[in-house]
């Protein structure tokens, strides 16, 4: 090729010039993501540039919603403010004997020297959407570090855990959800105290209890709460119930399926609790230790608690 | 293929907008961020969208703005950084490649083209995902890029329509 085209079809780099730039780009990029995520600050300003439409994508769901709404016979309203009143008048019940319960708790805990238990503050917030990943179960929901929102936060609604804040974006923030492949969360036996740690099962939206000896003491129906250990959940909250275990001589481990208490991938309203609960204070040596790490394993806080 | 007697006729267009290519961007992205019931089955309207105007803008579109369409897409449904960005830009590289040659066949094989460049596309998110841990999600997938490529006509006609003529004919007129 001896001659050059003319300046007017001149189009910058070849097509596969290109390719191989942005290519090794993205790559970077993974590789700076996936090992060490130093790439937060580009994340969250991508996510506030992609925010409004975001928002946007809610509101065709919010409006059916509110149509639905309008149209909702009085017969059907009538029955649902019955139920809630029922409701309300069992949760109070519950709540009276809970007072009496927590103060008689906190006094016993007074008298034997424990760190006293802080309440925590609660966010409401509204899922915006479900991530569009179909490796794993996250959530976008419409609050973020503006209003408090903070990575690590647990979140819940009426009937138990729901996940935990991983990301908090100005605007909005990432909840995995407990059903999620890398989620972990640790677990106590309500009958009989037995410390666990729950996994994830991905697609079919239950958790496993790994690691629990054939014989250990466990059976159909045991709820299961937070056992607090991990200084991420709170102490006694629901999470879920056993539903099926398998033992099998062959291996040294019983399979343990759970189904999650609370609405994990129904509900759009969900509470995320803000204020940590005091937890005793780490030697220096672990402390300084703490921090050297902490960056690296925010996430995997919950799975080594158990 | 043999040549067709009668071709497909030909429309003279008008140039195309910025702000229509702007807009229909802005629209696949809250298309794709809608509520979907199953992420898996929804077709991916950046793709399309993406794969659209480069092959019929391939000077105005192409890697740079897939690139940054993938990272939008990316800190927006909260993966990793790098995954939708790289399979938008070997897309956008694939769609520039059959850019002059997919536009000679009626729209059923273009859609055939366009499947592959889906399929593609999604391929190199599951790889990228398998390759940092994930595990394989099984091979329904694909039903989401071959239900874009579907959408093909359709959306040839939709993105078409503000370059479009008025059609009054005139015959004394050349074009």
């Amino acid at each position: 090729m001896e001659h050059q085209p003319p300046p007017f079809f001149k189009r910058g780099p070849a097509p596969l010039v290109r390719l191989a730039f942005f290519a090794s780009l993205s790559v970077a990029l993974l590789v700076i993501d996936a090992r060490f995520r130093y790439a937060e600050a580009l994340r969250s300003a991508l996510a506030a540039a992609a925010y409004p439409l975001q928002s946007i994508a809610a509101a065709p769901g919010r409006f059916l919603e509110r149509i639905s709404g309008f149209f909702t016979s009085q017969s059907a309203l009538l029955g649902e403010n019955a139920e809630l009143r029922s409701r309300l008048l069992a949760a109070s019940l519950q709540a009276l004997r809970y007072e009496a319960a927590a103060a008689e708790t906190e006094q016993l805990r007074r008298l034997i020297g424990a760190a006293e238990r802080l309440p925590f503050a609660a966010t409401p917030v509204e899922a915006l959407y479900s991530g569009r990943d179909p490796f794993a179960r996250k959530l976008i929901v419409d609050k973020g570090t503006a209003q408090g929102i903070r990575a690590g936060q647990a979140v819940v609604d009426e009937l138990g855990v729901v996940g935990q804040v991983t990301r908090a974006h100005p605007m909005a923030a990432e909840i995995t959800l407990l059903t999620d492949k890398d989620h972990a969360i640790p677990v106590q036996v309500l009958r009989t105290g037995l410390r666990a740690v729950a996994f994830g099962a991905g697609a079919s939206g239950t958790l496993e209890l790994r690691f629990m000896a054939a014989n250990a003491e466990i059976q159909n129906g045991d709820q299961l709460v937070t056992s607090g250990i991990d200084g991420t959940y709170p102490p006694g909250l629901p999470v879920a119930s056993v539903v099926r275990i398998e033992r099998d001589a062959a291996y040294a481990f019983a399979r343990i399926v759970c189904q999650p208490a609370a609405g994990v991938e129904r509900n759009r309203y969900l509470l995320v609790l803000a204020n940590e609960p005091k937890r005793l204070a780490l030697p220096d040596d672990a402390e300084s230790e703490r921090k050297a790490v902490k960056g690296k394993r925010r996430r995997k806080d919950g799975a080594d608690g158990g | 293929m043999a040549v067709r007697s009668e071709p497909h006729p030909q429309h003279i267009l008008l140039p195309v907008r910025v702000t229509t290519v702007v807009a229909s961007f802005a629209f696949a992205l809250f298309v794709n961020f809608l509520p979907w019931r199953d992420p898996a089955l929804a077709p991916d309207f950046v793709a399309l969208v993406l794969a659209f105007w480069c092959v019929r803008q391939p000077r105005l579109v192409g890697l740079g703005i897939g690139w940054l369409l993938g990272l939008l897409t990316d800190a927006g449904s909260g993966v990793l950084l790098g995954q939708h960005a790289l399979a938008y830009s070997m897309l956008a590289f694939g769609a520039l490649t059959l850019s002059r040659r997919i536009q000679w066949f009626p729209m059923t094989q273009q859609a055939l083209h366009v499947a592959l460049l889906l399929v593609a596309a999604q391929m190199v998110a599951i790889v990228v995902r398998m390759a940092a841990g994930a595990d394989f999600p099984g091979w329904r997938l694909l039903v989401g890029p071959l239900l874009g490529a579907a959408l093909w006509p359709a959306l040839t006609f939709v993105l078409l329509i503000p370059q479009r003529r008025s059609v009054e004919i005139d015959e004394t007129r050349p074009i």
